[in-house]
């Protein structure tokens, strides 16, 4: 089996467990350097300067966005905007199209499971427009059920916005089913990637995705830069979402002529070392091989997944099967308060999430306000599970329960 | 890297054997502390008489941090003076901030025990609940 720790310059320390990838990723080397290159060769003001490096930096930039394009398999850059992160990308779509589009008597459609990200952005418009914002339930092991997902949309459902997997449960929901429905109805959907982009081949092409938005932290690229898809002829027509600088023709003292997809919705100096730290976490990404990605996760989910069910008082949400969950497994323990579980594997060393994971109407849902999250990535090994399990066993113990 | 060890035996036999859960019928003061990020919650409750803490309960649920330290918090201010309780509430506030002195550790009893709290920022809001809500009750009376 191949050493992925030694990739990442923060793994080198084998003492660490470091299961909150579905948080943020680790960064290998190889984008860290892309990042210090950018700043180290071509450090100036991309899109602006009209010198050489001011050129090198634009080459850079719009570079990563090709990069960007060809991993999501847009049939255009005019399709990719860089925004700072998921939230931003989703917020863009709901001030720019959900405000401007949407009246009373539409419904949004969002699933119980969305992400707070893919949620609050939908209660805005909803309460600004008038729109109605209906929700889409899942069943206990996060799976959609053909009929539900029939009756939730209607003619009215101009939005549907739609976590691609759920970051509590690592559960792929059925969004080529659900496209394909709001489209014969003549809405739009919006893919929220934040959790498969990482993970899964996501291909907007064949999705048909209108919008698909995820971030670069949680594909081993810098925090700070993410990426919005949108199909061009809807771009198109949407208003700019924050204004300023370098997104424009011309402007006079009263108004302005915005400049083309997609510098129209990058406002303002933009996080070009970011940008290109992306393409290189994408490199990083298919050196690697998605096959090889998804395949090791699995192996190490599976093991993880099996050892966890032997454990008295212990729970896993959502699917019996490991290989639905993406690397994603949240769980209980009975009498023991996922801050604490927290902060006892804290004391091994080993990382996780504990709380209500930004999802509180899914844990509302089904009944855990707060659980216990590992999520896992390929850069794992069969050791950090082992010592994460041996751990977790100890958990009762140590909080003086007699078992 | 160190390993700690904060989950001692005071902790988790307050957390699992709590002497003050339950309810207060006759208090006379009574407060809610809430700390949304772990979802603790507790009602505190209080008989006070002529300036002295006769009595005194809590109910909710939460972390074991915060609940045993409320718990602990409560043996050591029954029978005391309003004034000492809240010098004592200072003392422990100084301790989790790493600051208290080891005297004053010594008045804290059963309370030093979460003093490790201190190198846990992210629980510190859990094991200050309870002194917290105490404060708020005496200040806003
Ligand atoms: C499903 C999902 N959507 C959206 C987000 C928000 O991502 P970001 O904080 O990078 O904007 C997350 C991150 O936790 C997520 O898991």
């Amino acid at each position: 089996m191949k050493d992925y720790k030694k990739d990442f310059p923060l793994l080198q320390d084998h003492s660490l467990v470091y299961l909150d990838s579905a948080a943020t990723a680790q960064r290998p080397y190889s984008v860290l350097e892309a990042e210090q290159e950018f700043y180290k060769k071509s450090n100036s003001n991309p899109l602006r300067g009209l010198y050489r490096i001011g050129m090198a930096a634009t080459d850079a930039y719009e570079g990563a966005r090709e990069r960007v394009r060809a991993f999501l398999n847009a049939s255009s850059t005019e399709e990719i905007i860089f925004t700072r992160n998921t939230t931003e990308s989703i917020n863009l779509v709901a001030y720019s199209y959900g405000l401007t589009r949407l009246k009373q008597g539409d419904e949004i459609l969002v699933t119980i499971a969305e992400h707070h990200s893919n949620l609050l952005p939908w209660q805005m418009v909803a309460a600004q427009t008038g729109a109605k914002l209906v929700f889409l339930e899942c069943e206990k092991d996060g799976s959609f059920l053909e009929k539900n997902i029939e009756a939730a949309v209607s003619e009215k459902t101009k939005l549907a916005a739609i976590g691609h997997i759920s970051n509590v449960l690592g559960s792929v929901a059925p969004v080529e089913k659900i496209i394909k429905l709001v489209h014969q109805k003549g809405g739009v959907v919006l893919v929220d990637a934040a959790q498969s982009a990482p993970h899964i081949t996501v291909d907007v092409e064949k999705l048909d995705a209108d919008f698909l938005a995820f971030s670069g932290h949680k594909l081993m690229a810098p925090m700070g830069i993410g990426v919005l898809y949108g199909k061009k002829a809807l771009l198109q027509k949407m208003p700019p979402f924050l204004r300023g600088g370098e997104m424009i023709d011309k402007v006079t003292r009263e108004g302005a002529i915005y400049t083309q997809l997609p510098h129209k919705f990058e406002a303002g100096t933009v996080n070009a070392a970011g940008a290109v730290g992306l393409a290189a976490a994408i490199d990083y990404m298919e050196q690697v091989g998605i096959e090889n990605i998804q395949k090791r996760e699995q192996e190490l989910t599976k093991l993880a997944f099996e050892q966890m069910q032997q454990i008295p008082y212990l729970k896993i949400l959502g699917s019996t099967k490991p290989e639905e969950h993406h690397g994603i497994l949240s769980f209980t323990i009975e009498g023991v308060h996922p801050h604490d579980i927290a902060s006892i594997l804290d004391e091994s060393n080993i990382a996780v999430r504990a709380g209500h994971h930004c999802a509180q109407p899914l844990l509302e849902y089904l009944g855990d306000k707060v659980t216990t999250r590992a999520s896992i990535a390929f850069y794992n090994d069969e050791e950090d599970i082992e010592h994460f399990i041996a751990c977790l066993k100890e958990i009762r113990r140590r909080m003086g329960y007699g078992d | 890297m160190e390993t700690r060890n904060f989950y001692n035996t005071i902790l988790t036999e307050h957390n699992l054997h709590p002497e003050h859960k339950h309810v207060l019928k006759d208090a006379n003061l009574m407060l809610e502390g809430v700390n949304p990020s772990c979802g603790d919650d507790i009602v505190l409750q209080l008989k006070v008489e002529d300036g002295c803490i006769t009595d005194g309960a809590f109910e909710g649920s939460g972390c074991a941090i915060s609940q045993a330290s409320v718990d602990i918090m409560l043996d050591l201010i029954i029978g005391r003076k309003k004034e000492e309780a809240l010098h004592l509430a200072e003392i422990f506030l100084k301790m989790i901030q790493g600051k208290a002195t080891e005297e004053e550790m010594e008045e804290l009893e059963e309370a030093s025990a979460l003093s490790d709290i201190s190198h846990m920022p992210a629980r510190v809001k859990c094991a200050v609940l309870g002194w917290h809500t105490l404060e708020d009750m005496f200040n806003d009376n």
